[in-house]
């Protein structure tokens, strides 16, 4: 049984005869422990299929199931259930709470559940210090930085050990070294064992999944599988080493106008 | 991390927001509260007031005769029989169940005597009572002990009786102890003396003409007393003396009424005020209650948060409404009541009662921003940042 199975999923938006298809029967699989991007234009569908894989809004038609559960045959405070034990969520905002301290955002998730003061609090400190923030859990978001702030939104999504961590432009906002950065987290938490479902503009990003899908007007028009035999695509070391070569070596491919089937060969290669 | 923890810290992040809540609560319950403990204050210091008129029940033997006496004019000098009480029936009064309101019963025993070849009508009375059913009377001298008389400046006047004079009646003599400044009332005309003084010298042991009841009226209806002496002593006639009873009831009735309304005005626009506030709260946090959503919070978590905010709010508004309430009272008072000093009744029920109140209004008026807040559709929120 596939782990995440995506079946003819369609969404749309409005009342005939305004009405926005925004993803039209899009289909796929995904086994526990992928890592996956999801790559389109403004527009594509992307955010939406996202959006419905994380639970926070329902098809139009079709199935998504995630290790066999029909998820959208769940009330509405089941999903929210779901999406507290079984999700992570990092957005391209950010969307820290500003009030709370960076401890207390990562707490948060924990706020609605009913774990003992003391474990919560372990788990939270675990996280800061998987996303390499453990001396700064008592600023505010306002007092640290862009990429801090997404590492906060990182640690948020995996603190409660989800089995799936959806990231939605988790870069946008963020300088490119800052964003490798936050990819080499992304990359290294998946090579840890955590299936993560990416949203990106950006095809640098896309190249640290093993496998990219590519949206168009709401289709999946591409599945491009990078993965080798018993792995997730390339190792963190072969990523980087191609992105400290992107100057050299050309940029990635555009995501923008026709999109590149591959990487360049060279890419591939070098 | 809680629920809980997470209301507080969101307060005292907006703490214009929670402040407006505060106010608009605080006016409300205070002004209630206001309202209430004047009326209570008023009500007990009229009441207080009343009680220093005297009587206020009066216990006539039952007749089948109609009195041909007006204002203390007497037509036709027809003379009827006169009927009377026995005396120990009065104990009676004290077991009626209002009992614990009756200040003072004042047996009286009437009868005519002659005193220097006039006729004069004689009254016993029980002198311990008079500070309660005669508060107005001021004697010249002293009140009488046994086997003297106390005389009505009328009286004294005709039979050319002052203080220490000797007065001769039905074979004994008595001592006058002191003359009444005048009432303007029947009580001018008449001698007292204690009452079995009086028995003995009219041949009436054990037997009264009436009795005077002070019935304390703060918080009983002095018509229902009126029913128990009668049960109590079916013997007797028992009337109220209406004008006052009534009047006095009917004053405070109307302001108790007029300021319930005010109350209920006032506390519902301090509802409206919280409504407002706690709409524009959960507008204003529209992107934190999507991300809530989004990361697994109920829709019941983020109703929860909600009306815990607005409950210690409440529960703050609620003690502060009543201390200024309880403040507001003393300070306005004095324009209502000329009386000094009137003590202002602390009331524990009433200090639950204002807490229940804000609680009631701050919880009632968040329940609908609270069910707007919960059902928003967390991709919406989210879409809102």
């Amino acid at each position: 049984m596939d782990f995440i199975q995506v079946d003819n999923l369609v969404k749309q938006y409005g009342d005939s005869p305004a009405t926005v298809t925004a993803v039209r029967g899009i289909s796929f699989a995904m086994q526990r422990g992928e890592f996956i991007s999801i790559m389109g234009e403004s527009g594509s569908g992307k955010s939406t299929l996202l959006s419905m894989m994380g639970a926070l809004n329902s098809p139009t038609s079709g199935k998504y199931l995630v290790e066999g559960i029909d998820i959208y045959n769940l009330g509405q405070e089941e999903r929210a259930d779901f999406r507290r034990k079984s999700l992570g969520f990092v957005f391209q905002s950010f969307h820290l709470i500003p009030y709370l301290t960076v401890l207390e955002n990562v707490l948060l998730p924990f706020a609605a559940g009913k774990e003992k003061r003391a474990k919560k609090r372990a788990l939270a400190e675990e996280a800061l210090i998987r996303v390499g923030l453990a001396e700064k859990g008592d600023r505010l978001p306002a007092q640290i930085s862009g990429g801090e702030q997404e590492r906060v939104a990182i640690a948020r999504a995996i603190v409660n050990h989800p089995s799936i961590l959806f990231a939605d432009e988790p870069t946008g906002n963020l300088d490119s070294k800052t964003t490798r950065e936050i990819m080499d987290l992304l990359k290294h938490l998946n090579e840890e064992g955590m299936t993560t479902l990416m949203v990106t503009h950006n095809p640098e990003c896309a190249y640290y999944a093993g496998r990219t899908l590519r949206l168009s007007d709401g289709f999946l028009i591409e599945d491009e599988d990078r993965r080798r035999e018993g792995g997730n695509g390339r190792s963190l070391g072969e990523i980087r080493a191609r992105v400290s070569r992107a100057e050299t070596l050309g940029p990635f491919p555009a995501v923008h106008g026709r999109f590149s089937r591959s990487m360049p060969r060279e890419a591939e290669e070098g | 991390m809680t629920l809980k923890d997470v209301a507080l810290k969101n307060l005292r992040r907006r703490k214009t927001k929670a402040a407006f809540v505060f106010i608009g609560l605080v006016v409300g319950v205070s002004s209630v509260v206001a309202f209430i403990t004047l009326i209570e204050a008023l009500t007990h210091d009229i009441n207080t007031k009343l009680e220093q008129y005297g009587a206020n029940i009066l216990i006539v033997p039952k007749t089948e005769n109609l009195s041909l006496n007006y204002g203390g004019m007497a037509i036709g000098g027809v003379m009827y029989e006169m009927q009377e009480i026995q005396q120990k029936e009065l104990r009676k009064i004290r077991t009626i169940k209002n009992s614990a309101n009756v200040a003072a019963v004042g047996p009286m025993v009437l009868g005519a005597v002659e005193v220097n070849g006039k006729k004069v009508l004689l009254a016993g009375m029980d002198f311990g009572e008079i500070p309660q059913l005669r508060p107005w009377w001021i004697p010249q001298g002293q009140f009488p002990v046994k086997e003297q008389v106390l005389a009505g400046s009328e009286a004294a006047r005709i039979l050319g009786l002052s203080p220490g004079n000797t007065v001769a009646m039905n074979d004994r003599t008595l001592q006058v102890s002191g003359i009444l400044e005048r009432t303007g009332s029947q009580d001018d005309q008449i001698l007292f003396a204690p009452l079995p003084t009086a028995q003995s010298l009219l041949g009436k042991e054990g037997r009264i003409s009436m009795a005077e009841v002070a019935a304390l009226c703060h918080g009983c209806p002095i018509e229902d007393m009126v029913e128990q002496i009668s049960q109590a002593l079916p013997g007797a006639q028992v009337m109220a003396i209406k004008q006052v009873v009534k009047g006095r009831m009917e004053a405070l009735d109307h302001f108790r009424r007029v300021a319930y309304v005010l109350s209920g005005i006032v506390a519902f626009v301090g509802g409206l005020v919280v409504l407002v506030t706690m709409m524009g709260s959960v507008r204003e946090r529209t992107a934190e209650i999507g991300i809530f959503r989004a990361i697994g919070f109920r829709k019941s978590h983020i109703m929860r948060i909600i009306l815990f905010e607005a409950g210690i709010i409440s529960a703050l508004a609620g003690i502060s409404g009543y201390l200024l309430g309880l403040g507001t009272t003393k300070a306005v008072l004095p324009f209502f009541s000329e009386s000094q000093g009137i003590a202002i009744p602390v009331d524990p029920a009433l200090a639950g009662g204002a807490l229940g109140l804000a609680l009631l209004l701050g919880l009632l008026a968040s329940i609908y921003p609270a069910l707007l807040a919960a059902r928003m559709d967390p991709q919406e929120a989210l879409r809102a940042l």
